[in-house]
């Protein structure tokens, strides 16, 4: 239990996201109930060309982002050519466009949460991971250890932000804005080991449909971030939808690059003692 | 950062980087690539980094790397040659550390934007965060180096006067103690993210920072102290300078794709002109031994190599983390090589 380790001694349940993205229609609500809910400032009126994306990724005043990918289904093998304009294949295949509602993973092992210096982040009774703006001291170290992209810095004030799984309206028994707000039970909140189940569930159901590309991503406990609270049904490759294929937790390698740095200043040390004679 | 222009075959989002400089194309490069065949290992969205890239700026991290190594070893070797009876390198080198640490304080407030950010820091003792680690040894070693520095030349006042002696000796001691630390430790600070061109490099980061560290705080006693006194310096900068510059070749055959980034653009001009500053310094140091000129120059040209070495490491580090291809094509070949996947 991912609360329990973190010290909560009467944690419920671990809730989580399970963002279904073959349901999901682009419509953005998610994005606009998270930017209600949560007063996050404008992210910028800026044109990406990127299908119907104009929010361009996760960032510090973006919590929820909804990426369109337009393509040609089944994608052609390697070799056929793609034209360098519009990122579609020149021919073959029926023309379909992939959208998912991206967010925070609320990772079981979770990098920004490691590397925190201050204690700002801090794993919640839910099992989710939320940012105190009141202690974040702003020096982006998060930011960087992100196998994600999530979290940003908020160049206004120096903090970085993210999505908190509305961590407020988790305490009043509520479910986040963005579930709440989505029209098509794509974003679906709830206990993640009854989400899993479903998840499983539903990749079935898909797979029986002739709809070989589903995968679930995230949901697997053995990965590199210990799986993640938050995770998703995708039709394609993850990186196709802006997400690493086979993310993990740089703290991992931690132990060993303290091993390490203990030898280079003994040896460093030793060179200087040598040096001076 | 260049900002991206629109070319031709470009896709339609060739407009300006964003504002912010945060999210948008790295560079035409990476939207060339949109033209290759649709592989796995060629995908991404829109040619988008997967990470956020660091945030931090080059002058103040960077920097940090290069002075807090060059503290860190110019107390080290302070504190020996005077354990050693060894004169002339002892007061120079304290009052290159103090400088040194003194400077690397201004960058890491200036980063974090107010000062009083910085007690935040102190909150709690957190070994999962080197920036936790880091900001105690800071705490212990800044103040020491200070210290030593300052007491060495400062008189105190009527009754501590006698005391001062004693002290200036045991901070000039803790600082010398801990300064290997210091230089070593930033090597896990960059490492520990999972920036591409950092994280493929955390089993020799540390052993090129300690390298970096000699190289530097050797050329400062060359440039400081008559070559006649600057034996051990000269040893520690030559040693340092080919610890640093080993290092660094292992690091790169290792890493595999994103050690590119350290031959690349901005990055592969700044590990470029390093190399040549240090190999020069340390021909100057070995050749020059008897001229006060050579053995300066020298000196100067090993600080300068080591400043640059921090400064492309990070770049490199930024670079392998707003192209996507650094983060999605490692972890593809993962995927592919882990016993069962189809390609296995």
């Amino acid at each position: 239990m991912v609360a329990t380790d973190a010290g909560w001694a009467d944690s419920g349940p671990r809730m989580g996201f399970f963002t279904d993205t073959s349901v999901c229609i682009g419509c953005k609500a998610c994005e606009v109930a998270c930017k209600e809910w949560n007063h996050v400032p404008d992210d910028g009126l800026r044109f990406s060309g990127f299908s119907y994306d104009n929010s361009w990724g996760l960032g510090a005043d973006t919590w929820r982002h909804v990426a369109f990918i337009e393509q040609r289904h089944p994608a052609p093998g390697a070799g056929d050519g793609l034209p360098a304009g519009d990122g579609l294949p020149a021919a073959g295949g029926e023309l379909r466009w992939l959208m998912s509602s991206d967010v925070c993973k609320h990772c079981t092992r979770a990098a920004c949460l490691d590397v925190c210096p201050t204690g700002a982040l801090f794993r919640t009774e839910f099992g989710t991971v939320v940012v105190q703006s009141d202690v974040c001291n702003g020096c982006g170290y998060c930011v960087p250890a992100c196998p994600y992209g999530v979290i940003d810095q908020r160049k206004e004030d120096g903090r970085v932000w993210k999505c908190t799984l509305c961590y407020d309206r988790l305490k009043v028994g509520m479910e986040p804005a963005c579930a709440k707000a989505c029209p098509t039970r794509s974003i679906q909140f709830g206990e993640l080991d009854v989400l899993r189940a479903e998840a499983a569930d539903r990749v079935e159901v898909l797979h029986r449909r002739g709809v070989a590309g589903a995968r679930l991503y995230g949901d697997d406990p053995g990965d590199g971030v210990g799986g993640t609270g938050a995770f998703f049904l995708l039709l394609d490759e993850p990186e196709v939808y802006g997400l690493p294929p086979e993310p993990v937790v740089t703290t991992r390698d931690l132990p060993s690059m303290w091993k390490r740095a203990a030898v280079a200043a003994l040896a460093l040390a030793a060179t200087v003692v040598a040096a001076a004679r | 950062m260049p900002a991206v222009s629109p070319g031709a075959g470009s896709h339609p989002a060739g407009g300006p980087r964003p504002a912010d400089g945060r999210r948008g194309f790295p560079d035409g490069e990476a939207r060339g690539r949109r033209g290759r065949p649709d592989t796995d290992a060629g995908r991404s969205y829109y040619g988008q980094p997967v990470l956020n890239p660091p945030t931090w700026a080059a002058l103040d991290i960077a920097g940090y790397l290069f002075l807090g190594g060059l503290a860190g070893g110019s107390s080290a070797l302070a504190a020996a040659t005077e354990a050693k009876g060894i004169e002339g390198l002892g007061r120079p080198l304290r009052m290159g550390a103090a400088g040194a640490i003194g400077l690397s304080l201004v960058a890491l407030v200036h980063d974090l934007g107010r000062p009083g950010r910085f007690y935040n820091m102190l909150r709690v003792f957190k070994p999962s965060s080197p920036m936790s680690v880091g900001s105690w040894i800071l705490s212990v070693y800044g103040p020491a180096a200070i210290a030593a520095a300052v007491l060495d030349v400062v008189p105190l006042p009527g009754p501590l006067a006698s005391a001062r002696r004693p002290l200036q000796k045991a901070a000039s001691v803790t600082a010398g103690l801990i300064g290997p630390v210091v230089t070593t430790y930033t090597g896990v600070l960059v490492a520990d993210t999972a920036v591409p061109a950092w994280h493929g490099g955390y089993r020799e980061m540390p052993f090129l920072f300690a390298g970096s560290a000699g190289s530097a705080s050797g050329g400062l006693g060359l440039l400081t102290v008559p070559p006649m006194r600057a034996a051990p310096a000269r040893r520690l900068a030559v040693t340092g300078a080919v610890a640093e510059l080993t290092a660094l070749r292992v690091m790169k055959a290792r890493m595999g794709l994103p050690a590119e980034t350290y031959d690349q653009g901005r990055a592969g001009r700044l590990m470029k002109a390093a190399e040549t500053l240090t190999v020069a310094g340390t021909t100057g140091a070995v050749v020059g031994r008897r001229s006060r000129l050579a053995s300066a120059a020298a000196g100067a040209c090993l600080l300068a190599g080591s400043a640059l070495t921090r400064f492309g490491v990070f770049q490199a580090g930024v670079q392998s983390a707003e192209d996507p291809r650094y983060t999605v094509e490692p972890q593809r070949a993962r995927l592919a090589a882990r016993p069962g996947s189809p390609s296995a």
